[in-house]
């Protein structure tokens, strides 16, 4: 196996602590030598525990699975912890998603917004009132074609990781835009027959400028979606089930 | 001084928490949850392989049932567990399946017809039942005897996690997210909640709670590396210990997975082999089926973990300049199968490795996966010696895992010991023990505590320490000495130097002097916690002298149920002591279900314990005697170990199968 030296990375990213009266953004370049394997994970922790104690950011599973790390890579969203250095050029820049509240640095709250996306949305079951209170789990479940739970979790497999919102140019306008994700919690929901809703009560949540209408189609989502969730067809067919409602 | 009261104090969003939160709301009491990060995110997300339940759909799992499930989890457990607590989770995690799919969890469901697996190397044709169509599949994992491994294609925790979350979003459950539980408020062997630091703006809080419930998960942190998230590093274990009072059970009791990726150690799911993948060496060959002819890469985890290290040790590895690795090939499956029910796995090597696993191999070895040990708590999820406060999913030793978890249990658990703890709380939050006496300012003095240890953190000192340094040290510490195999030599060496580090831990200078949002100084003082925890691993895996499931020790290679058939109890009984306190918990032969045997694997090298012979021909006897008079497989357990009381009403039910449907209800 080779000692060969690695390649120097420069790795300038946005800094500015909020908490800080005084502090103002900068940008801060830091330089360390490429590992094989390297990603954005291993590399900025290296920085922290080497070079800048201070310097803020979050990753939980780095492994691409729980939605933490996502940050403007090179000026585009996407997930730290599945960037490999490798596939990069030396140059690399780092700035917070937009949209989201700062906490500090690379770090921001995307919790708290999918949090009010979630609650104004309802993205749970809705089941009907009387079915709700009988606990019916000593007994079979009930059937559910194959396909179709296949479908459902393909929508389900979203992780929350604000990319597609970050990407959205509506959202710089409309700053109550539920983004892709919201529109594809509510399709999620939709197809899924556990859900009593109807066509009219997700128009309710999503018929108007802030939900379905307001998606100029431009699909900036799909691109950035590090889950490569079927966002523009889903989009699509929300917008033709909402028009039909509108139209009623 | 900011105080939030509340009934319930819930520490940690993942499953766990969430299910113990939702189901404490549902009973009528308020409860505040808090949590390192959103819920979504906790490291429930992460598992990819399935949750065991015995529903036995698929054709592959026809003739399962609570029974079967039961003795693989004790089997699983090499008789470490608590076979009461096993007989609860085996009867409740059915139920615990059927409400997650009515709360929108996507479960792959079973096709009718002709289907073509991998078993055993060759592909075979299945053919699923008519009636079984539509209902939840089911997939093999090791150690279990049926395919009972319930999944949603490979994002089997990421959709039940969604799925609880979103449930919590709609009984309006108040998360407080970014906010660290830090300390146990405690008086007199009773605990009155926590104090809790605003991981944004530095804020300490007390919650005062007439219940709190730990669910922060493992501890698995401790060593460099792990399959597990960043943030499980058992601090929720860690105040417990903390307290003096409360108690920890089985620390040394650590799971190594067979197939984490190398270096970083991702996991690829035990679905892998399950779905057929197989482990080959050096030369390409495969080498499980030498070792383990019976179960191949299917062994439980903790036997293939130990084959994999020596088939290494025998020069057989494929040499890295990060160490020596094995290969898990799943190439045979067929790029469509991978493409559908392991397209995580997919992700994760196209990732982090640039391979293609329809087409490579991809490199792995054992990495530290799961902590059975945790915070020692009776049947009812409340610790043994400190009132008040409960524990459930893997933050717990509750104990039914005792010394080895089996795959899919895990996720299993967390649900299935939310629901109940949660009906256990809400009857304790509903009696009068649970009222609040507590004058405030004992509640003052844990919030001053807290605060003094901050300051001094960041205070200059004259032998100024490094917390990241002493981290990477006791990282190093524990895989080298304290890993797969054991001996007496690395531990007491292990011992002696992380007692060393925890004294030098005390100097730690914090650089980063703010007391907000500031990363420096929670790895201080998780630092300085996870030392601890790491000396209860170590000290325990010293002190037992024997091999039993994980805990493997290579100068004693017997299971001896003669002098360790029991539970290691861990305390840290003074702020200044350096060692935690160690005890044992017996584990009672003349109650058991299922009597201590022969766990199946390698040769038997069990020191028998007299006890279990006369319980065998106890149980033999009262089995013959009531299998004659017709009783049914309800009567005779019952009869063996009787569990149902203990559990709540509303569980105590039967569950129905596509082939066992009851008449009337069993209460
Ligand atoms: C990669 C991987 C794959 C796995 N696959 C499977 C599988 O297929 N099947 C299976 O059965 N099991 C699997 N497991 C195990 C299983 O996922 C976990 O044991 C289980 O999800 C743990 O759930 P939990 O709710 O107990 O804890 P976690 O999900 O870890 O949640 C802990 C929570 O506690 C919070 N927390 C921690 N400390 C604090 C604190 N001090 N203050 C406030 N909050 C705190 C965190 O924010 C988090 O919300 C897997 C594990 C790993 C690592
Ligand atoms: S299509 Fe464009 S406007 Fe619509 S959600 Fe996606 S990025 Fe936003
Ligand atoms: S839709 Fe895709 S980009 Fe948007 S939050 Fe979900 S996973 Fe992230
Ligand atoms: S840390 Fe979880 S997705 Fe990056």
């Amino acid at each position: 196996m080779s000692n060969e030296k690695g390649r120097i990375l420069k790795i300038s990213v946005l800094k500015y602590n909020p908490q800080v009266k005084e502090d103002k953004p900068k940008i801060v370049t830091y330089e360390l030598e490429e590992a094989p394997g390297m990603t954005l994970f291993i590399a900025l922790n290296e920085i922290r525990q080497h070079q800048d104690n201070s310097l803020k950011f979050d990753f939980v599973c780095r492994a691409g699975i729980c939605g933490s790390c996502s940050m403007l890579i090179n000026g585009k969203p996407g997930l730290a912890c599945r960037a490999l250095t490798s596939k990069m050029d030396a140059d690399i820049t780092l700035a917070p998603l937009p949209v989201f509240e700062l906490i500090g640095d690379l770090s921001v709250f995307t919790g708290k917004w999918m949090s009010g996306m979630n609650d104004r949305l309802e993205t749970w079951i809705h089941e009907k009132e009387e079915e709700e209170k009988a606990c019916s789990c000593d007994t079979i479940e009930e059937t559910m074609d194959p396909d179709l739970s296949d479908e459902i979790y393909e929508l389900d497999r979203c992780i929350e990781c604000g990319c597609c919102v970050a990407g959205c140019g509506t959202i710089v306008m409309r700053e109550n835009f539920v983004g892709a994700v919201g529109l594809n919690k509510i399709a999620r929901y939709a197809i899924d027959p556990r859900d009593k809703r109807e066509d009219a009560d997700y128009y309710d949540l999503i018929g108007d400028e802030d939900g379905i209408f307001g998606c100029m189609s431009l699909m900036g989502c799909e691109d950035v979606c590090p889950k490569d969730l079927p966002l523009q067809s889903k989009i699509a067919y929300m917008r033709r089930k909402m028009v039909a409602m509108k139209d009623k | 001084m900011k105080i939030t009261y509340t009934d319930v104090l819930v520490v940690g969003g993942g499953l766990a928490g969430l299910r113990a939160a939702t189901g404490v709301k549902e009973r009528g009491h308020d409860c505040i949850l808090l949590t390192l990060v959103p819920p979504k995110r906790s490291h429930s997300a992460a598992a990819q392989g399935g949750m065991q339940a015995s529903l036995g759909n698929s054709i592959k799992g026809e003739g399962d049932n609570e029974d079967v499930h039961f003795e693989d989890t004790v089997k699983g457990s090499d008789w470490g567990c608590d076979q009461k607590v096993a007989r609860i989770f085996t009867n409740t995690a059915p139920k615990a399946i059927r409400q997650l799919a009515q709360w929108g969890v996507p479960w792959t469901r079973v096709r009718r017809g002709d289907r073509e697996v991998v078993i055993n190397a060759k592909k075979v044709t299945i053919t699923e039942k008519d009636e079984a169509h539509g209902l939840i599949n089911a997939r093999d994992f090791g150690g279990t005897k049926k395919w009972r491994t319930c999944y949603t294609s490979d994002g089997t925790g990421h959709s039940m996690l969604f799925a609880m979350d979103n449930k919590a979003h709609e009984d309006k459950i108040e998360v407080r997210e970014r906010m660290e539980a830090m300390a146990i408020i405690h008086e007199n062997g009773r605990c009155y909640g926590a104090v809790a630091r605003n991981l944004m703006t530095g804020e300490l809080v007390a919650y005062i709670a007439k219940s709190t419930i730990i669910a922060t998960g493992g501890y698995g942190r401790i060593y460099k590396v792990s399959t597990n998230a960043v943030i499980c590093q058992g601090m929720g274990q860690a105040i417990a210990l903390e307290t003096g009072v409360a108690t920890l059970g089985n620390m040394e009791a650590i799971q190594f997975h067979p197939t984490a990726i190398v270096p970083v150690g991702i996991l690829t799911t035990e679905g892998c082999r399950g779905d057929g993948g197989l482990l080959t060496d050096v030369d390409g060959y495969r080498f499980m089926p030498d070792y383990e002819p019976e179960k191949k890469e299917l062994a439980s985890r903790d036997v293939v973990s130990r084959r994999m290290v020596e088939h290494m040790r025998k020069g057989k590895g494929v040499k890295s300049r990060y160490g020596d690795h094995l290969w898990l090939d799943i190439t045979i499956l067929g790029r469509e199968h991978i493409e559908k029910n392991l397209r995580e796995v997919k992700e994760i090597c196209e990732s982090f490795l640039g391979i293609d696993p329809a087409v490579d191999p991809i490199p792995v070895r054992p990495t530290q996966h799961y902590s059975m040990g945790g915070i020692r708590t009776d049947y009812r999820g409340e610790s043994q010696t400190m009132k008040g406060l409960f524990s459930c999913g893997e933050a717990a030793c509750w104990d039914m895992h005792g010394f080895n978890r089996l795959g899919g249990n895990s996720v299993a658990e967390t649900v299935v010991s939310g629901m109940l703890v949660a009906e256990y709380v809400s009857d304790y939050c509903e009696s009068k023990d649970s009222d609040i006496d507590l004058h405030i300012s004992v509640i003052e003095s844990f919030l001053n505590k807290e605060k003094e240890k901050l300051n001094f953190l960041i205070k200059p000192k004259e032998k100024a320490e490094d917390a990241y340094e002493l981290r990477a040290k006791m990282e190093d510490i524990m895989m080298d000495d304290v890993g797969i195999f054991r001996n007496g030599e690395d531990l007491q060496k292990a011992v002696t130097e992380l007692e060393e580090l925890l004294v030098r831990s005390k100097n730690i200078v914090v650089k980063c002097k703010t007391l907000t949002a500031n990363p420096e100084l929670f790895n201080a003082y998780r630092t300085q916690r996870m030392l601890k925890l790491a000396l209860c691993v170590a000290l325990g895996a010293l002190q037992r002298t024997e091999s039993r499931g994980a805990h493997s020790r290579e100068d004693y290679p017997e299971r001896n149920d003669k002098d360790f058939l029991n539970r290691t109890i861990t305390t840290w009984k003074n702020e200044n002591d350096t060692l935690p306190t160690i005890s044992y918990e017996e584990i009672n032969i003349d109650e058991m279900e299922l009597p201590p045997g022969f766990r199946g694997y390698g040769k038997d090298m069990t020191i028998t314990n007299p006890k279990s012979e006369k319980r065998q021909n106890e149980v033999d006897k009262i089995k013959e005697k009531l299998e004659d008079e017709g009783k049914d497989r309800f009567e005779i357990q019952e009869a063996l170990m009787p569990f149902r009381d203990m559990l709540p009403d509303v569980y105590q039910g039967k569950n129905e199968r596509l082939y066992e449907k009851f008449t009337k209800d069993v209460k």
